[in-house]
């Protein structure tokens, strides 16, 4: 099918990207400190989360910001930083696993495709196009009614739903990249196929897949956010953004927002930083590649 | 080879390419329920003791004896008359519970789809025609934007023009077409919150594209004023990937509207596939994901069949590599 079968994430990705001009290397560098503190965050949960994410203060129930409560109390009173600080391990650890596999995987298909031609190709080729069919959410969706809710399924779905994209991409740069006389030169020298692909092609087209992958990251976030704010993807008590967002949404209705405003800024802020990234990458490449 | 001889086989193949399509995800579709750990009848009967009898009754009655592919055919043959089975939670007609959700969630859909091609063309031509300050800033706008997911606009959305300002409801569906869509704007703008900024962008650099071409060239230096110079060279020249876009961003619309039902309590489509995945109810959530691809792939289908037409300059050869 055309390239007008494609999820919104795919649309984002075709659109030309964002001029930054000067402001282009400082953007960079607060997307990438962005993404360092809330990495370090999630790792270092244990020793700068002020108190548990579960220890539960009734006397605090909806507290204001404050110096005991920096970011306030949610319904429950337990503490919103603490909260959000063990949530991004839960809503980063999913989108990580979900490119990993689907970039493992699309990098496989794509250049088996792309390598073997023929039946491999077209059988690879009409498969993309089917899951192609498939909204990520949907599918995701409709993982969770069979499997359960949970982390397992919506991820095992996003992957699926994200391998396609990778496929097709590493799909066409290898066949860009098979055509060149280096590749020829290796066969003639009398390599085997699998070393010429695996210590020669792959490495080639890394830089390509990493920022389509960077990219990736931003959008299986948001999809896996929409699954835990649905209530299917990582189940409370377990703090996870979406999942705050949707039990504080209440309490916004009564004049308190910050303990539902703050995980949907926190969600804006690395999907901001990883797109930066993404398209950061995206253009360094095409500035290599086109001479 | 002439584009008179070439339409009909160029529509043929697309059409053909989505009945395949559609032919294989819906047997995923069907064949995945069925993999589902847990018997279907377990699920019936909700775990009651009943006897054998009656538990062969209940299989005869939802047909679970028969082969897979029978039941799939069953099932796919009903589907395209307008017959999805029995709601397990409901009792009832699944048609019957489609038809009374539809509505909102289609109203929600284009009211959506409305507010983004308007503000998004809108903001797309601002862009292009002034450069510097404000161009970078909404383009700026848009990139957060686009990272703002519909259930996260919700809650400033609700927190300033819901509780401070009182001037549109957060919950329910309202009656009456002018109270709905009273109802309906504040989730229509957090789904479009997302969209609109794209829709921005590549008005936006289209536009530039066609700003800086000759003929846009000739006709000013002509004399022909700005505003029909920008209307009549620029902007229609710049329809065609608009016009994909848009259809995308449609296409895309109605599994986002899903999660905004469920954030307003809407009771559209997706509120109901929620309740029906929580309840195990696999007759409507296989009619609704069926629901979901099918309008996905038809609109996408419309915008490939679309483009040619709104853009002769777009062969028919070009517009299927594309």
């Amino acid at each position: 099918m055309t390239a007008a079968s494609a999820t919104p994430g795919l649309i984002r990705r075709r659109v030309g990207r964002l001029r930054t001009g000067a402001l282009g290397g400082w953007l960079n560098i607060v997307a990438l400190a962005v993404l360092t503190v809330f990495v370090l965050a999630a790792v270092f949960a244990d020793v700068v989360s002020p108190v548990g994410p579960n220890d539960v203060s009734l006397s605090d129930t909806l507290a204001p910001i404050s110096g005991e409560h920096l970011l306030g109390a949610d319904q429950s009173g337990r503490d919103t930083l603490s909260r959000l600080i063990y949530g991004a391990r839960g809503s980063l650890l999913g989108p990580l696993a979900v490119v990993a596999g689907s970039t493992l995987l699309g990098t496989a298909f794509g250049v088996w495709a792309a390598w073997r031609g023929g039946v491999v190709d077209w059988l690879i080729s009409r498969s993309t196009e089917v899951v192609f069919a498939f909204p990520g959410l949907l599918l995701a969706i409709l993982a969770v009614a069979m499997i359960g809710p949970g982390l397992t399924a919506p991820v095992v779905a996003m992957v699926i739903a994200y391998t396609p994209y990778i496929a097709r991409l590493s799909r066409s740069a290898a066949l860009q990249e098979a055509a060149k006389p280096y590749i020829a030169a290796y066969r003639v020298q009398g390599f085997s196929s699998l070393t010429i692909v695996a210590r020669h092609l792959v490495p080639n087209i890394v830089p390509l897949l990493l920022a389509q992958s960077t990219l990736n990251f931003g959008y299986a976030l948001l999809d896996l956010a929409a699954l835990s704010y649905l209530g299917f993807g990582v189940q409370p008590p377990t703090p996870d953004w979406g999942t705050m967002i949707r039990e504080n949404q209440q309490a916004v209705l009564e004049g308190v927002w910050q303990p539902s405003l703050v995980p949907g800024v926190c969600i804006v802020l690395v999907v901001v930083a990883f797109t930066t990234l993404g398209e950061a990458i995206a253009d360094r490449v095409a500035r290599r590649d086109v001479p | 080879m002439g584009a008179a001889a070439s339409i009909p086989r160029f529509v043929a193949g697309r059409v053909g390419g989505l009945l395949l399509t559609v032919g294989v995800t819906s047997f995923l579709i069907f064949s995945a329920t069925h993999l589902a750990p847990g018997r279907p009848e377990e699920f019936l009967l909700r775990g009651r003791p009943v006897s054998p009898e009656a538990l062969a009754a209940v299989r005869a009655q939802y047909h679970l004896d028969d082969p897979l592919l029978v039941q799939y055919w069953r099932w796919i043959t009903g589907v395209f008359t307008g017959d999805f089975g029995r709601s397990l939670q409901f009792r009832q007609d699944v048609g019957g519970l489609l038809a009374s959700r539809l509505p909102t969630t289609l109203l929600l859909v284009g009211y959506a789809s409305l507010m983004i091609v308007l503000v998004g063309l809108l903001l797309g031509v601002v862009a292009a025609l002034r450069p510097g300050k404000l161009d970078r800033s909404i383009m700026l706008i848009s990139t957060v934007a686009a990272a703002t997911p519909g259930f996260v606009a919700v809650i400033p959305l609700s927190a300033v023009f819901a509780v401070g300002l009182g001037w549109f409801p957060v919950f329910g569906n309202g009656e009456g077409l002018l109270d709905r869509l009273w109802h309906l704007t504040l989730p229509a703008v957090a789904v479009a919150v997302s969209v609109v900024g794209l829709l921005a962008r590549v008005t936006r650099s289209a536009m530039l594209a066609e700003l800086s071409r000759e003929h846009v060239e000739v006709a000013r230096s002509r004399g022909l004023p700005f505003g029909s110079v920008v209307r009549r060279h620029a902007l229609r020249n710049s329809l065609g990937p608009i016009t994909t876009l848009s259809g995308l961003i449609v296409a895309g619309l109605f599994v986002a509207t899903f999660v905004i039902e469920v954030a307003f309590g809407l009771s559209g489509l997706g509120s109901l596939l929620v309740t029906a995945v929580q309840a195990k109810d696999f007759p409507v959530v296989q009619a609704i994901t069926m629901i979901g691809v099918l309008a996905f792939v038809v609109t996408n289908l419309l915008v490939d069949l679309l483009y040619p037409l709104i853009d002769p300059r777009v062969s028919l050869r070009a517009g299927v590599a594309r």
